[in-house]
């Protein structure tokens, strides 16, 4: 599914975050989100599944569209739009009264959906072998989740993520608390689910943005206390190489941020 | 760093040290103070004293001639606080001890089925009777307050997030919890005077006693464990499509349960023992009475103790004793119970 932002202002309370993004979001692609801490970006990404409103006060002027839909109009249940459009976060979170099993199919318990055996041993196969994990826990489903490394462990949270098959996987640093031979494993990941799943990555590493994703978005503050604003929005190979913005290229040579 | 800057003076890493064991022939040399001051005729607590007076001296005064001001402080700030320990601990072991060794010959039976109806003199009578009635009652009061408890908490951390009545209820809370307990008595009294007649006293108007009292620490102990389950987590749920109130109920709270169960049996038994509000509101009777809510009084533990103290007897004394002895196992059941449903339900983590 596709996602058109049409000047998105994002507000915690009085307080304006992100003012004015637009951008458009190809199917089955990777993009990825880079810029200086504070820019914004992961309030961003979480406007693009409602998980801002999280916060008390958080709200959205502008229009943001998935798959032709406005996802925040009027008579849009933000648990719809959830289902669509899945989240993994900067630290692995799995459910620690779960085991890996029921971690996999925690979309499906959570929401009391009655599944059989059967059908659920197939989901929880699928979803760990998408995720690079089975091989690796395939003996020992019935552990807990939190037993896992680190890096197992956001591999396991990327499952549970796809388990309940979204159109579009959201991705906030994913990497960002695993060591290098973890992050190789989610990147390869990243390049395989691009064929199932529209995929947005936030990230620190401009090395990872420029390895994984085909458009980038450079987003930048103006000012402390300024909200937070979309520099530039281009493929990663033009923005890696001849970006539109000085400020973009100061940024990715390292000149600042 | 080479060896002839070591040999100096200023330098030098190590110094001289009391000998091994020192503690021991301090505290032999305290004992025998302690021993002679006895043998003198100072009684046995100024003899204690003496004794502990010596070793925290004499401990950390030695240290300073042989050693340094440091270890001279070491060791008395160690003596302080294991004389805090010991001043903590004595009191509460006693107290265990007398209760056992005073209410176990009380124990047979008998006193555990029989109630005092038309008991008079030696006969033999029992508690059976006051321990229905406690656990009655306390059941009572929890069936009202573990609900109204654990919601009140889920209200406030899930929902309320500091907004105008959050703040209220979590002032309200904290009012409640310092009521004295015989005004949750008098009023649980007065409540069922003008609902159901003057001088009604019955097991319902005790359980509602209790519940004054313990919804409080239900409150808080379960805001303290729902507290405890990250974000990350409910953020998880919610990613996953989860909506709020399946994410509350299948996901905060099986993994908070463990610390709400402890917390809640723990407010069991911090109840199971009050006697004022009992006293006014559950009232006094000799009598077997296995119905909360007939307008007849109901005998609890604390009240049978309290009862049989002022008969002023030698059977009274030994009954309440003995009264002391079940009221205080079943309080250690309690929190033994506690303790194992606190670890069967924490999160595993084992790999």
């Amino acid at each position: 599914m596709s996602i058109q932002v049409k000047d998105a202002s994002i507000f915690y309370g009085d307080f304006k975050a992100v003012e004015d993004v637009s951008m458009s979001i190809k199917p089955k692609s990777v993009t990825a989100f880079i810029g200086p801490s504070g820019c914004g970006k992961s309030t961003f990404l979480r406007t693009l599944n409602r998980m801002h409103e999280v916060i008390p006060g958080a709200y959205v002027e502008g229009k943001i569209q998935i798959a032709g839909q406005d996802i925040y109009g009027p008579n849009v249940d933000p648990v719809a739009v959830r289902r669509k459009v899945g989240m993994v976060f900067q630290r692995p979170n799995p459910f620690p009264t779960m085991s890996i099993y029921d971690n996999v199919l925690a979309g499906n318990k959570l929401n009391s959906k009655r599944i059989k055996k059967p059908e659920a041993d197939a989901i929880v196969e699928k979803a760990l072998r998408g995720a690079n994990l089975w091989n690796e826990v395939k003996d020992r489903l019935g552990k807990p989740g939190m037993g896992l490394s680190g890096g197992q462990q956001q591999r396991l949270c990327i499952a549970r993520a796809i388990a309940v098959q979204p159109e579009v996987l959201l991705m906030d640093e994913p990497c960002s608390a695993l060591d290098p031979i973890s992050t190789a494993a989610i990147e390869d990941l990243i390049h395989e689910l691009k064929s199932d799943y529209t995929i947005v990555i936030v990230t620190h590493n401009m090395q990872q943005a420029a390895r994984v994703s085909d458009d980038t978005g450079f987003f930048n503050l103006k000012a402390a206390g300024q909200p937070g604003h979309l520099v530039e929005f281009n493929p990663t190979k033009q923005m890696f190489t001849n970006p539109d913005n000085p400020d973009t290229e100061a940024y990715i040579s390292g000149r600042f941020g | 760093m080479s060896n002839t800057e070591l040999s100096n003076e200023e330098t030098k890493l190590s110094h001289a040290t009391l000998p091994r064991g020192a503690q021991w022939l301090v505290g032999i040399a305290a004992i025998a103070l302690g021993g002679l001051a006895l043998v003198l005729g100072v009684s046995i607590v100024g003899a204690v004293v003496i004794g502990v007076l010596a070793f925290l001296i004499g401990y950390p005064v030695w240290a300073l001639l042989v050693e340094n001001k440091r270890s001279a402080t070491d060791k008395l700030v160690t003596g302080l606080v294991w004389t805090a320990f010991g001043v903590a601990v004595i009191p509460l072991i006693w107290l265990v001890y007398m209760v056992f060794a005073r209410g176990a010959a009380t124990i047979n039976p008998e006193f555990l089925t029989y109630s005092m109806r038309s008991v008079t003199g030696d006969e033999q009578g029992g508690l059976y009777h006051a321990l229905m009635g406690t656990l009655i009652v306390t059941g009572i009061a929890a069936l009202i307050s573990i609900p109204i408890g654990i919601m009140t908490a889920i209200y406030l951390i899930e929902y309320g997030k500091g907004n105008r009545l959050a703040k209220a209820i979590t002032f309200l809370v904290d009012v409640m919890t310092g009521i004295p307990s015989i005004v949750a008595g008098l009023f649980a009294f007065a409540l069922f005077t003008l609902l159901v007649g003057p001088g009604t006293r019955f097991g319902f108007g005790g359980g509602v006693a209790l519940s004054l009292l313990m919804i409080p620490t239900v409150v808080r102990s379960t805001e303290e464990m729902l507290k405890l389950v990250p974000d990350d987590l409910r953020e998880a749920a919610y990613a996953l499509g989860v909506p709020k109130w399946r994410t509350i109920t299948r996901m905060v709270l099986p993994t908070a349960i463990g610390g709400i169960v402890t917390g809640v049996v723990l407010a069991i038994s911090r109840v199971i023992g009050e006697t004022a509000p009992l006293l006014v509101a559950s009232g006094f009777n000799p009598n077997m009475n296995t119905s909360a809510f007939d307008d007849s009084p109901m005998m609890t533990v604390p009240v049978f103790i309290y009862t049989q103290l002022s008969e002023a007897t030698q059977k009274g004394v030994e009954y309440a004793w003995g009264g002391a002895l079940v009221l205080f196992i079943l309080v250690m059941v309690l929190n033994l119970i506690a303790r194992i449903v606190g670890t069967i339900f924490a999160p595993k983590t084992g790999r």
